[in-house]
């Protein structure tokens, strides 16, 4: 497997793709938690959101609509948060009869849905940004100099180096067991669900043990190369003055926004 | 290359501020506990070995099943990470699982992050070591059957846990997220505990020393047991009473004052419910909750025999 299989950066040169992968990680978390500040129904306020995450898709090059695109991945969770539509005191909006239970929508209980599902919308739209705007191993070095902890970091990134050299290991085994399981034109394939379960749990043991020693294989040669329990980056890039305008630019239009959500 | 996201993992918004934060506040506590702990046992070898093992966890994640209907059974991980890890080891490979399906694949929020890493990485860990450390120098199909048990029972913890953050936030109500969350990962957790058994079958049988007295695996203290056990009680005990008297549970958490401190937003009770999901059906809802729990149990012995005569 190519290792772009799982990869979501798009590389450009555009405004958002050259800033400080350090400015780009704490915005969209800032950004976020703004989202989770504002309270139930500030819709002008999740406009103002809105706009906000449009912009940065323009100034990524990537297109307005580029992020909507692959924005739904959060939307089926969007189940969870039904119950509020009628367990929220207000006054009633739709009533319907579902079996022998006759459920009321309630007003305060659609804004509370639709606060929850707008949050959770325009949250995951800007976490896609960040992927697509900044390589990978920039936003966990990122990470590192916003201090979190070295041995997380280097195990996310190690997690990163070697994610497509055993997700291959896996469809390997995928393979080799698709390969020996014939499936009839009814479709249907051989074997209880009971054995074929032991079939995925002796793969899952298989590709452990390769996993384990390959770990001791890729421990040698970083031995053999002069590890000694650190690693090294390169480039790591200088914090400038423009970059503390950027954010200070980005906090000021969030906190415009909670202004916004507060007073209309 | 598809990339399926599983349902366990929260999204950004549907936690309120002050669960996210108590959540993030447990994890890196025990982050950190984990992070000492690992550094001590493994040295300079932990970075290697946990980035793989990481890795490891992730691709497994991919291996599936086909279950009847067009549906597949697939693999958490977490038991069997700590089964094979150890406890510590296990929770950073799990927390990494988790921090790179929510950075790179938008599985589960930035800032929810705090609580995936607690319901998938941390208590799946503790029920699936505590439960497995148990019955670690029983027979092989003991240790098989605790392990399914373990499995089952770690995907249900997990399950519960998110259902009440949910709950505590003001995005579902207690006695609808509860049974819907349990009802769909006892399927889920059938499939995780046979994964689970044969995973572990296959390594006892190629590679005994992984799993034996010296390996990381059985080296944690007798600590992990009490915890398991507690947290698993907790499970069977709390999920029958979460679904069968949800209003006692609120109450509790109203006269503490603890809903009013959680959610950011008013949460009324509708006096004379319209919603009478599992108006009087205690007895039955705990009776099914053991009936599930003899079920896994019952599949996890087969499964532990029919592995023991093949070897």
């Amino acid at each position: 497997m190519h290792s772009h299989a799982f990869d979501r950066y798009h590389h450009k040169h555009s405004f958002v793709h050259n800033l400080d992968p350090r400015v780009k990680v704490a915005a969209t978390v800032a950004f976020i938690l703004s989202n989770a500040l504002l309270p139930d129904g500030a819709w002008v306020a999740f406009l103002a959101a809105y706009v906000f995450m449009l912009a940065a898709n323009v100034g990524s090059g990537l297109g307005l609509g580029f992020t909507f695109r692959r924005s739904f991945i959060a939307l089926p969770f969007a189940l969870a948060a039904v119950t509020v539509l009628f367990s929220i005191a207000g006054a009633p909006v739709a009533s319907f009869q579902l079996l022998r239970w006759n459920i009321v929508v309630t007003d305060a209980g659609l804004a509370r849905f639709m606060s929850i599902v707008i949050r959770s919308w325009l949250s995951v739209q800007m976490a896609i940004l960040l992927v697509a705007t900044t390589e990978f191993p920039k936003i966990v070095h990122a990470l590192r100099q916003l201090r979190v902890p070295a041995i997380l970091t280097v195990i996310i990134s190690f997690l990163y180096r070697y994610l497509f050299v055993l997700a291959d290991e896996a469809m390997r085994l995928m393979r080799a067991r698709a390969s020996r399981s014939a499936i009839t034109s009814s479709g249907k394939g051989g074997g209880s669900a009971p054995w074929r379960a032991r079939v995925a749990g002796n793969m899952a043991g298989q590709l452990f043990l390769r996993s384990y020693e390959r770990s001791d294989r890729v421990y040698n040669a970083m031995l053999s190369r002069g590890y000694t329990g650190e690693l090294r980056i390169m480039q790591a890039r200088q914090f400038r003055a423009n970059d503390w305008l950027m954010i200070c630019i980005l906090l000021l239009c969030l906190a415009f926004i909670q202004i916004v959500g507060r007073m209309l | 290359m598809h990339y399926l996201p599983a349902p366990l993992h929260i999204p950004d918004g549907f936690l309120s501020l002050t669960v996210l934060l108590i959540c993030w506040v447990i994890a890196i506590v025990m982050l950190a506990v984990a992070i000492s702990r690992t550094n001590k046992s493994l040295g300079e070898k932990q970075v290697p070995l946990m980035g793989i093992m990481a890795a490891f966890i992730f691709a497994a994640q991919m291996l599936n099943f086909p279950v009847a209907g067009g549906t597949s059974g697939h693999l958490l991980g977490g038991a069997l990470a700590a089964i094979v890890l150890g406890p510590w080891a296990a929770m950073l490979a799990m927390t990494a699982v988790i921090a790179v399906q929510g950075l790179l694949f938008q599985d589960g929020g930035l800032l929810v992050m705090g609580a995936n890493i607690l319901n998938m990485g941390l208590i799946t860990v503790v029920v699936g070591y505590g439960l497995y450390r148990g019955a670690i120098n029983r027979s092989r199909k003991t240790r098989l059957t605790v392990a399914g048990v373990a499995a089952w029972l770690s995907v249900m913890a997990g399950a519960l846990l998110t259902s009440l953050q949910l709950w505590l936030s003001g995005t579902a109500r207690l006695q609808v997220v509860v049974p819907a969350m349990l009802g769909v990962h006892a399927l889920i957790g059938i499939g995780e505990a046979l994964i689970t058994v044969g995973a572990l079958a296959f390594i006892l049988q190629t590679r005994p020393d992984l799993l034996g007295e010296n390996s990381a695996s059985a080296q944690s203290g007798r600590g992990w047991v009490f915890a398991g056990a507690i947290i698993s009680l907790a499970v069977v005990l709390l999920s029958p009473l979460a679904s069968a008297f949800p209003d006692g549970l609120e109450r509790v958490a109203e006269n503490h004052g603890f809903l009013q401190l959680a959610q950011t937003s008013p949460y009324e009770i509708i006096p004379g419910y319209t919603v009478p999901f599992l108006g009087d059906t205690s007895l039955s809802t705990v009776v099914a909750g053991l009936v599930g729990v003899l079920i896994v149990l019952a599949l996890s012995i087969l499964a532990g025999t029919s592995l023991q005569k093949k070897s």
